[in-house]
């Protein structure tokens, strides 16, 4: 038993210590917990009916089903990239390899107005496959198919990020002695690989969707903001907003920040998981 | 030498696992990407020159890159401080604080936009007080700075936490058991070594800054030549048909945004080159 830790390291004075550790929660308290709180507060301020009845509007649930149908194409085809992507880049050896990681992670680099924007270049009425699309009767900008395409551009990365790294680390010294033993491939990716990177594919799964939900930038330049038809909630809380309509505005935000609650609560649940494994 | 372009392996799967890849990666991300690029082109020199000199454009480049400068100075003093807290003091309930700094990334940018708004306007929670002491906060370059901290902090803590949990306590013992003050010890030991993670995430939450729309655009005000952030600029051209312009700023944001990562890379590479000679 360990009566007492052993002290490490660099041992500032104690009015060091308390100053640093004020400093930090006075910080995260105003910039990070404060504009959250405020959230909820002014979603409720009129009461739980009045929150109700903001949501329960058309309008309102309207966004809701289509934030949750381009979450639901998003994050799968992302998921499914992802897995392809870090099998062929973790797994192999191949020339070139460096170069598709760096591109992989453009989209995170790129400004979400940016990431809308290069669509609106594609497929609007001035752009390339545009006058195209007109001609066949087929709409992508300010139509579903376009805050889908921005979506997934802005959440491309999230899982193959997070995969490519965790299969690089584990080798694939498993995955040989499973085929040498005479198990077909998919077997292989099935009892051996999955396994392996579940927790990791979780992680990226939820950070995935967070952001699938919650795209702003992108999804404003593509939508056309039609109402009851192209306004995921975000977009939804944003005309709300401008029409003054606070309270309503906060409790379709507030729905948002539930999501973000979650997420964070699922981000910490799988980190203590695979932190468990690991020292197992 | 090996001259195959891909070392023998076992395992299946490697032709159609990259080939998806390839195909998705070209799709989604390089094609409307050149698009970009190459409608940009075709404005010619004088023709980006002409849509980048307008006074509106460049008086939103110097207020994007001015306010996201702020932010990530801001945020690479404060984050220090946030990433020691973390993993140098010990207390109950550490690891809630620790999810806590996820919580930018985790809040979809339009919440925070509104949230922000809310505490900072005159009649806000902290926009009151400060509106009292004569200070404005929102509708002003104040406030888009602090919407550029929100988002830019996880940033800083995410890259900087780490270094600090793998630094080798031994050498601040050393330093301490050759006669060095603490203070010695911190800035000629400690802070040496964090430096290039430093660095990174100085340039990661400044490049966030400078590209981030949906927490800053309800706090800016949106004043032409005043509180208007490039992104907006482009929403503002998109929203006049004017496709070139609006793809001549963006450009000119990548071109600014690549050239200061370019530079921080140097002052990375330069950094740890020097822990290396050590």
């Amino acid at each position: 038993m360990r009566s007492k830790e052993l002290k490490r390291g660099l041992q500032p004075p104690l009015i060091v210590n308390i100053i640093i550790s004020t400093v930090s929660i006075i910080f995260l308290a105003l910039f990070l917990v404060l504009p959250l709180v405020v959230v909820f507060g002014e979603a409720f301020r009129q009461g739980v009916s009045v929150w109700w009845g903001s949501i329960a509007e058309e309008e309102s649930l309207s966004a809701l089903r289509l934030t949750l149908f381009v979450a639901a194409i998003a994050v799968p085809l992302n998921l499914f990239f992802g897995i392809a992507a870090s099998w062929a880049l973790a797994k192999f050896d191949f020339w070139g390899r460096n170069l598709i990681i760096t591109l992989i992670d453009l989209p995170f680099a790129i400004s979400p107005i940016i990431s809308g924007l290069i669509f609106i270049l594609l497929f609007g009425i001035n752009g390339w496959i545009g006058p195209w699309l007109i001609k066949h009767n087929i709409q992508i900008i300010f139509a579903v198919p376009g805050i889908v395409l921005a979506t997934i551009f802005v959440t491309f990365p999230f899982v193959a990020r997070e995969l490519i790294p965790l299969m690089t680390e584990q080798g694939s010294e498993e995955e040989q002695a499973a085929l040498t033993l005479g198990a077909n491939g998919w077997q292989t990716f099935l009892r051996i690989t999955l396994p392996n990177i579940k927790w990791g594919l979780l992680y990226g799964v939820i950070l995935c969707n967070a952001r699938a939900m919650g795209e702003f930038g992108a999804v404003s330049v593509v939508s056309g903001h039609i109402r009851g038809e192209t306004n995921t909630l975000p977009l939804q809380a944003e005309i709300l907003y401008n029409e003054y309509n606070f309270t309503a505005a906060f409790a379709v935000a507030s729905l948002l920040a539930f999501l973000a609650l979650v997420t964070l609560a699922l981000k910490f649940f799988v980190e203590w998981k695979s932190n468990k494994l690991e020292t197992v | 030498m090996n001259l195959k372009f891909k070392k023998y392996s076992v395992l299946p799967g490697f032709g159609l696992t990259l080939g998806y890849t390839l195909f998705y990666l070209g799709f989604i991300v390089l094609l409307p990407l050149a698009a970009l690029i190459i409608r940009g082109s075709e404005l010619g020199w004088s023709g980006f020159w002409q849509v980048i000199s307008d006074p509106r454009v460049l008086a939103s480049y110097k207020l994007t890159f001015g306010t996201a400068l702020a932010a990530a100075i801001i945020n690479t003093f404060f984050g220090l401080i946030v990433a020691w807290f973390l993993t140098r003091t010990h207390f109950p309930g550490k690891r809630f604080i620790d999810s806590i700094v996820d919580l930018p990334f985790a809040l979809p940018t339009a919440v925070s936009g509104i949230a922000l708004t809310a505490v900072y306007a005159p009649t806000g929670w902290i926009g009151k007080p400060l509106m009292d002491a004569g200070i404005k906060v929102a509708f002003t370059p104040i406030g888009i700075t602090i919407a550029m901290i929100f988002i830019g902090l996880p940033f800083v803590v995410r890259t900087v936490q780490p270094a600090l949990e793998e630094l080798e306590l031994e050498l601040e013992e050393v330093a301490i058991s050759l006669g060095a003050s603490q203070w010695t010890t911190l800035v000629k030991v400690i802070l040496p070594m964090i430096l290039p993670s430093l660095i990174t995430g100085f340039a990661l939450s400044f490049a966030r800054a400078i590209g981030e729309y949906g927490s800053v655009v309800f706090i800016a005000g949106n004043m032409p030549m005043r509180t208007e952030i490039s992104s907006l600029l482009i929403i503002t051209k998109l929203e006049q048909y004017d496709f070139l312009g609006a793809t001549a700023i963006a450009l000119g944001m990548l071109i600014m945004s690549f050239l200061l990562l370019f530079v921080v890379n140097l002052l990375q590479s330069w950094s740890s080159s020097r822990l290396k000679g050590v």
